[in-house]
């Protein structure tokens, strides 16, 4: 079991106020993204959650027990940390095999255990290795293993990819993934990368400013993003705002559409028009940076190769059951 | 081509090395080799090389004029006596300004290394009055205090720089997978500061094995160390240079081995850490 429930979480660090009340249901089993810009205090939040920090003020619940006064190793929890921070004079089997000698397994189940994730991992080879003889990815895998060994209540993973290179962390994000609904254990993932965040959750956290701006699944978030920032830092590229008098005829301070639900036409006369700025070519997919004049930039996506370029005056029509509208405090304005 | 031109820095850096090595030995190696001479050979303009009469007179003469053994006992006691007190007291100190650092901590530390700017000599006088009124003048305790404070900041400043960089990720690491403080100390502290503790300990032994200034002007005959032990060779009777230089080879002896065996650590205590 591992359900973990936030209520009223507050953290400060002197005067200064980081987490400024966060309520979070996470359901046993479930993978959860925390998600945010750099210095949103989304590893304040992981670190309260795992004692490593005490709160200011609220409840955080493990299977329904108040553990704010529990010692991290006591709250059945395991941390992989973004740094790896494996102990270095330690081979791969002292380090997956460490937590679990301090809880006084005996060797030969130690060792069993420690084999079984070591296998599961395709660490076999380097048990005896120390973490500076290996790769980056194996370390990470060693982390990993560190956390899977004890079979804890949750996994705590602070951006535990973003010290690997591109390839490497997408077929590392498959295999944690993968890993995390083998063994059913609650997740909790902290990340600033919403491609990461929006392919491995279940649910997605978006922290700003040391507050959650919305919690929901990631299908959720993309299609009714509850505010503007959510709208904004959802989606890539980014969905397209305009305000003024074109959002007011539709009744809202702002409209955001996205760049893959602007239909681009070539010499229409509706929608918005203007010159092409820069034109992307991927093959897979034609990306459009379009000077709309009095509409702003506007980016446009369209899949597959279109033989537009820079320079010429396109016209994009956003699709109208696709318009997000927000009002002057940047909210979503549902129905 | 761009290979051949590697090649070729490779070979003139080697080169350059192995030149500038020499020349930072070559003093230890004339020392050596004048032990070996006799007097007059050793003054002997121009100097000769290797083809000169080797003789170990010098060490004969050296060894029944003064008693080696009693002076080369005085100063292991004196520099391992004085590196492990410092040690004893070092240790906390770097480990609470590494671990819990405060507003103050910058400023103390430079406060300590401050104290190494001022220059011994004066001191001199104070110092003297008051170890001659403790009688603690040419005792061996006077010297493993007075060296012993002497390297105090500098071993205080080398064990905080390697504590510092114990990653503090590793000790939650632990502190998660359930170790308690004590057992974090023993599994996971201890082993990843000894290389640390090692290259500084194997530094202050250098200096304290090396200090003159103090233990020339402390102490006579009882307490003195090796450093006076050479020194006796140089003033009375005029300069002796090879039975100065058969003193000095033999009060070098020691240390240069502890040396030769411990490079790896030294390297890395002379770098203060920045070698990984
Ligand atoms: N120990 C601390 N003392 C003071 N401020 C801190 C401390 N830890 C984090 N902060 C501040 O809290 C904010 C959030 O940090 P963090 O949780 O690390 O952000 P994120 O992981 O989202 O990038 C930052 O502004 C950071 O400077
Ligand atoms: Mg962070």
């Amino acid at each position: 079991m591992g359900q973990i429930t936030l209520q009223d979480v507050q953290k400060s660090f002197g005067p200064v106020h980081i987490i400024k009340g966060a309520d979070l249901e996470i359901a046993d089993g479930s993978f959860v993204v925390f998600v945010g810009p750099s210095g949103c205090g989304k590893t304040t939040l992981l670190r309260l959650i795992a004692g490593l920090e005490d709160v200011s003020g609220g409840k955080i619940l493990i299977d329904g027990k108040n553990v704010v006064d529990t010692p991290p190793a006591k709250r059945g929890l395991s941390m992989v940390f973004q740094s790896y921070a494996l102990y270095p004079h330690m081979s791969v089997r002292g380090n997956i095999g460490f937590g679990l000698k301090m809880a006084g397994l005996s060797k030969d189940e130690t060792n069993r255990k420690v084999e079984a994730a070591a296998a599961t991992l395709n660490l076999t080879p380097y048990l005896d290795r120390k973490p500076r003889e290996l790769s980056g990815g194996q370390r990470q895998r060693v982390a990993i293993g560190r956390a899977i060994v004890r079979e804890p209540k949750a996994f705590l993973f602070d951006e535990p990819l973003s010290n690997l290179d591109a390839a490497l962390r997408v077929q590392m994000r498959i295999e944690v993934t993968r890993l995390q609904k083998q063994l059913g254990t609650t997740a909790i993932y902290v990340t600033h990368d919403q491609v990461e965040a929006m392919t491995m959750a279940d649910k997605i956290v978006v922290l700003n400013g040391g507050k959650i701006e919305q919690y929901g699944s990631p299908l959720e978030l993309y299609e009714k993003p509850a505010n503007l920032f959510v709208a904004g830092f959802i989606g890539s590229p980014k969905m397209n705002f305009v305000t003024g008098e074109h959002a007011l005829q539709k009744g809202a301070a702002t409209i955001g559409v996205r760049p893959e639900h602007l239909k681009i036409e070539r010499d229409g006369a509706g929608g918005w028009q203007g010159t092409i700025a820069v034109a992307e070519h991927l093959g897979s997919d034609t990306f459009l940076y379009v000077d709309a004049g009095p509409f702003g930039m506007l980016t446009a996506r369209y899949i597959g190769e279109l033989s537009l370029h820079a320079g010429d005056r396109v016209s994009l029509v956003p699709d109208p059951a696709r318009i997000h509208r927000f009002d002057a405090g940047g909210n979503a304005i549902r129905g | 081509m761009a290979r051949m031109a590697t090649t070729r820095r490779v070979v003139i850096s080697t080169i350059g090395a192995w030149f500038f090595g020499f020349l930072i030995f070559f003093p230890i190696l004339w020392m050596v080799l004048t032990s070996f001479k006799t007097e007059l050979e050793a003054f002997a303009i121009p100097p000769s090389f290797l083809f000169f009469h080797w003789t170990t007179e010098n060490y004969v003469t050296v060894q029944e004029r003064s008693d080696y053994f009693h002076h080369a006992l005085n100063s292991v006691i004196i520099a391992g006596g004085s590196t492990l007190i410092a040690l004893l007291i070092a240790i906390p100190a770097a480990w609470s300004m590494a671990f819990s650092p405060t507003k103050r901590t910058k400023d103390i530390l430079l406060w300590m290394l401050s104290t190494k700017m001022m220059p011994p000599v004066g001191v001199l006088v104070p110092i003297y009055l008051i170890y001659k009124s403790f009688g603690l003048l040419d005792s061996r305790i006077g010297l493993v205090f007075i060296l012993c404070l002497g390297n105090l900041p500098i071993v205080i400043w080398m064990l905080f720089t390697y504590f510092k960089e114990i990653p503090r990720d590793i000790l939650e690491a632990a502190r998660m997978d359930g170790a308690t403080i004590g057992r974090e100390l023993v599994y996971v502290l201890t082993p990843m500061a000894i290389p640390g503790l090692a290259s500084t300990m194997l530094l202050n032994l250098i200096l304290a094995w090396n200090e003159a200034f103090w233990t020339l002007n402390l102490s006579t005959s009882n307490a003195a160390p090796l450093t006076t032990f050479i020194a006796s060779y140089s003033s009375p009777e005029g300069l002796f240079w090879a039975k100065l230089s058969a003193a000095s080879t033999l009060a070098i002896a020691p240390i240069l081995v502890l040396g030769w065996f411990s490079q790896k650590q030294l390297v890395r205590g002379l770098t203060f850490g920045a070698v990984k």
